[in-house]
């Protein structure tokens, strides 16, 4: 792939994006008034979406990731995000260092 | 009152533009690793601005894959923000136009994580907190992409430096974030289990989409509440 054919790929990598982003905003702007159900559904849009990020993470790895996300986890329960990522990166660490995980 | 807004965005963006700095050396390392330029690394971080898809797109750049494809992949990794821009629409009602099309520009997971948690606090998702929370988050991000990029394959495994585990560590703790919410635990359950089968049945980007609509879904068919909300006014 040459250098052009790589920026316009960027680029329109770009704007399939931004569509995105201002997709659902007007979509939902056409109804009048939102239905109880559809405001459920989207409540729960961050946990369903931010979940497939870890899952395959959690599923699909050794005993080391598994750990380092359970201990964060544990961790999150209690104290706030940086706490929480540095926990399970300690956990990480250890897992494959400590213990060959 | 504006500037109380910008001073707690700058804060709130700065703990994310810390935790996501990792993320970008680690996407500008391993651009240049796949062939890209210094040049052509910052220019996706400058322009699509959404970290897994970067590196999904990455990733098939070093590969045969036609063009439309890797477009499209990105797109589904990416199509989650649908649901955000519809979600985060009644918050920011206030906005003009032009403000709206500059804002969803910025709507990366931790800005609408914030966005709603600020909502809901009810505290004002303001223009000026809005772009002080996402400008401070884009600039280090674009920055350290650059520089990840730079430094190249300097970083050398990420496992060792378990870099690999802060992005699905991250991602984890926002989830838990929102453990109060109803219907949390089925929604999860019905996330997490689809989007391993997408994951096992269709393969990598789309268990994003697949897992996302799943629980979504289950959302929908969850029992409303006992004193149901009056259907909510969405203004144009």
């Amino acid at each position: 792939m040459d250098d052009l054919s790589t920026v316009w790929l960027i680029l329109a990598a770009a704007a399939a994006t931004y569509l995105t982003r201002i997709g659902g905003y007007a979509l939902i702007t056409r109804m009048r008034t939102m239905p109880p159900r559809l405001e459920q559904a989207l409540n729960a849009v961050p946990a369903a979406v931010l979940t497939t990020l870890w899952a395959p993470a959690f599923f699909n790895s050794g005993w080391d990731v598994r750990l380092a996300l359970i201990v964060a986890a544990l961790v999150s329960l209690r104290y706030p995000g940086l706490i929480m990522l540095a926990a399970g990166w300690a956990a990480a660490m250890a897992a494959r260092h400590l213990f060959g995980l | 009152m504006n500037r109380r807004d910008i001073i707690d965005g700058l804060k709130g963006g700065a703990v994310i533009a810390l935790s996501t700095t990792p993320f970008a050396v680690l996407f500008g390392a391993v651009a240049v690793d796949n062939g890209l330029s210094i040049v052509e690394a910052g220019l996706m971080s400058a322009t699509i601005y959404a970290g897994a898809s970067q590196l999904v797109g990455i990733e098939l750049f070093g590969q045969q894959v036609a063009p439309w494809l890797i477009v499209l992949s990105i797109f589904a990794v990416n199509f989650r923000h649908v649901l955000y821009s519809a979600a985060i629409a009644r918050h920011i009602r206030g906005y003009s136009f032009w403000q709206k099309a500059v804002a969803f520009f910025f709507l990366i997971d931790p800005q609408f994580a914030e966005s709603i948690r600020r909502a809901e606090t009810g505290k004002p998702v303001s223009f000026a907190w809005y772009m002080a929370f996402g400008l401070i988050i884009y600039v280090s991000w674009l920055l350290f992409s650059v520089l990840g990029a730079w430094f190249g394959s300097m970083l050398g495994d990420p496992k060792v430096w378990a870099i690999d585990v802060l992005l699905p560590i991250y991602f984890l703790g926002l989830v838990i974030g929102f453990r109060r919410k109803p219907g949390f635990y089925p929604v999860v359950a019905a996330s997490m289990v689809g989007s391993m089968a997408g994951f096992h049945l269709v393969g990598s980007p789309w268990h994003v989409s697949i897992g996302a609509i799943c629980g979504v879904a289950v959302a929908a068919l969850l029992p409303l509440p006992q004193k149901p909300d009056q259907s909510a006014e969405v203004t144009h």
